[in-house]
């Protein structure tokens, strides 16, 4: 591993030594977009630094199985490959040549302005040591995680997320079960459900809640997207090749087993995602792997105040220029911290961003590519925004808050006799969204049942200090000298 | 059979065992704990503080914290994030995992 920074002591603004010190450019993430925000970055001559938590570039959706594994063949696990393997042959270069500082295993809990340039603090390693490092200039490509919305029986082991299969899949080429259902709703499912086929599970179903039929109104984002037509069109021979039956408009309602889930509940949804009764049937399965499409990682983005939008799916996404700017002066960001748009549209974002930041005009193609490819990410998210009745299938004593075992009776008492119209509230009244988790997984569905019946699961951005569990002594180690505005957010302040 | 390893071809470089609840299980360098248990089969390896309900891997990265586990007698450890070392020993994690510490 590359030497940490973490035994230098912070820049000072005041010395004239310090902002020397600064890397001209600190990545946060070496996922798509960050991978290819860097090297393209480091190739305009920038000084670099990358942290991101991974132990090997990739992120979230290049994830490589360890090492020990002996995978002579990790694409066949993955879409488009060859796109990451030349950007991290390139990052190796530029590391070699001293033009990017890798820190993997570095987890940014806040970033602090320090008059020229930023401080990004991390806890690194396996013992959580306090690391800085300071640049003039910050690009967030922190990805997403996955959106779920709960149902009976979703803490039953063998209940997992679509992502979270795939993710461990990919990694630890292991799988949770032989026979999984995958449920939910978005593009994903489908990429999810050939490639546990692929690696040998048997997928009885994939259970969409929406209808593909709503891309109907999208032609135009669609033919101007052929590859993604034809990625597509790879996921649905997978599906028959496999014999997955694809079952549209349909939810998983209901997880049934004692230690381990043994069956899944199917029921017909109408347009609202109402589930409609006398449909429902009993598909047995061995596991479940279930998701509702990404939401945006913000906690570093809205720690420092950069303004958020509504996606069409409903989560929240920071309110980027085109050129990846934030509404804060010399804070970038790409990828799905923008809204969900898979991994190509991400690379193109960080390519983007790091033109900008070098202060370079930024190519055509890489614009052009990038409107295209936005366009289709807005249709497909408005196609899979979850209807504003899921809850139907959410009975009173389903847990809802994972961590604090808040069941959807509490949450809706909260709301309906004590007042709580937003998450928020609901947190204070009942404890859902304040454990381990800080509310990743409850919080759309704590927003749905706090907004009254027509809200879906939108949301205000979570605010979230702390993007990460840190150790008392790295608080007690920050400079006193912290300006108002990031004192107010340590923690208490939110809580 | 089809199986994650044929699909990506190549073959373990190394297996050691790793301890769990007193069961030896097979675990290749770099591989996660919860890729470890899933592996042999484990889905659970706590029980929640309130309900005492099984839980294991949910997320799968990170996010969750539901798959904490006791690892070398350090609590709270995300098994998902944790690669599996030679030698360790893991153990089920019951609440809040600081039960010693009757808090």
């Amino acid at each position: 591993m590359p030497s940490s920074p973490s035994d230098r002591p912070a820049a000072d603004p005041a010395d004239p030594a310090g902002p020397a010190a600064a890397a001209d450019l600190a990545v946060v993430g070496a996922g798509p977009a960050g991978l290819a925000a860097a090297v393209t970055a480091a190739g305009l001559g920038l000084r670099v630094t990358v942290l991101d938590t991974g132990e090997r570039p990739g992120g979230q959706f290049y994830r490589h199985p360890a090492p020990g594994l002996g995978a002579a063949r990790p694409e066949a696990l993955h879409h488009a490959w060859p796109d990451f393997a030349t950007r991290e042959a390139a990052l190796r270069a530029h590391v070699s040549a001293g033009r990017i500082t890798y820190l993997p295993g570095h987890h940014v809990w806040t970033v602090v302005a320090r008059q020229t340039a930023w401080t990004l603090h991390a806890v690194a390693g396996d013992e959580g040591a306090a690391a800085t490092v300071t640049a003039r200039a910050v690009l967030l490509a922190t990805g997403a995680y996955e959106r779920q919305l709960p149902f009976p029986g979703w803490t039953l082991p063998g209940v997992v997320g679509a992502g979270g299969a795939q993710a461990m899949l990919k990694a630890g080429l292991v799988l949770p079960g032989r026979r999984i259902v995958v449920a939910g709703s978005g593009p994903l499912l489908l990429a999810v459900a050939g490639s546990l086929a692929a690696a040998g599970a048997s997928v009885p179903a994939v259970v969409e809640a929406s209808a593909y039929t709503a891309y109907a109104g999208k032609a135009a984002a669609l033919l101007r997207n052929p590859a993604k037509l034809a990625e597509g069109a790879t996921y649905g021979g997978a599906l028959l090749r496999h014999r997955i039956r694809l079952l549209t408009r349909h939810a998983v309602t209901e997880a049934h087993g004692t230690d381990r889930v043994e069956a899944v509940t199917v029921a017909r949804l109408d347009r609202d995602w109402r589930p409609l009764p006398g449909t429902a049937r009993r598909i047995p399965c061995d596991a479940l792997a279930v998701g509702h499409g990404l939401v945006p990682q913000l906690e570093l983005a809205t720690g420092l105040g950069c303004a958020t939008r509504r996606s069409p799916d409903g989560t929240v996404a920071l309110d980027l220029a085109a050129d990846g700017r934030t509404s804060v002066p010399g804070v970038w960001s790409a990828g799905e911290t923008g809204g969900i748009g898979g991994a190509g549209l991400a690379i193109t974002e960080g390519e983007i961003a790091a033109h900008a930041i070098a202060g370079r005009s930024v190519p055509t193609a890489l614009t052009r590519r990038r409107s295209r490819l936005r366009a289709f990410a807005d249709a497909m998210a408005a196609a899979h925004r979850p209807g504003p009745r899921w809850t139907g299938w959410l009975r009173d004593d389903a847990v809802v808050c994972r961590c604090e075992e808040v069941p959807a009776g509490r949450i809706r008492e909260a709301a309906e006799d004590l007042g709580a119209r937003d998450a928020r509230t609901v947190k204070l009244l009942t404890r859902a969204g304040m454990g381990w988790c800080q509310g990743r997984m409850c919080g759309p569905a704590v927003a749905a049942l706090a907004g009254g019946s027509a809200a879906s699961t939108d949301a205000a951005p979570d605010r979230r200090p702390l993007s990460c569990p840190v150790p008392l002594r790295h608080l007690a180690g920050l400079p006193a000298d912290l300006p108002a505005e990031h004192s107010a957010e340590l923690p208490g302040a939110d809580g | 059979m089809r199986s994650p390893r044929s699909l990506v071809g190549g073959s373990p470089a190394s297996q050691y065992t790793v301890d769990f609840d007193g069961r030896a299980l097979p675990a290749q360098e770099g591989q996660s704990i919860a890729a470890v248990l899933w592996s042999a089969g484990i889905l659970a390896w706590r029980t929640t503080r309130d309900g005492g309900a099984p839980r294991g891997a949910f997320c799968g990265i990170g996010s969750c914290y539901d798959c904490l586990v006791t690892v070398n007698g350090r609590p709270n450890q995300r098994a998902c994030l944790v690669p599996a070392q030679e030698g360790d020993t893991v153990t089920t994690q019951e609440g809040t995992g600081h039960a010693e510490l009757a808090v």
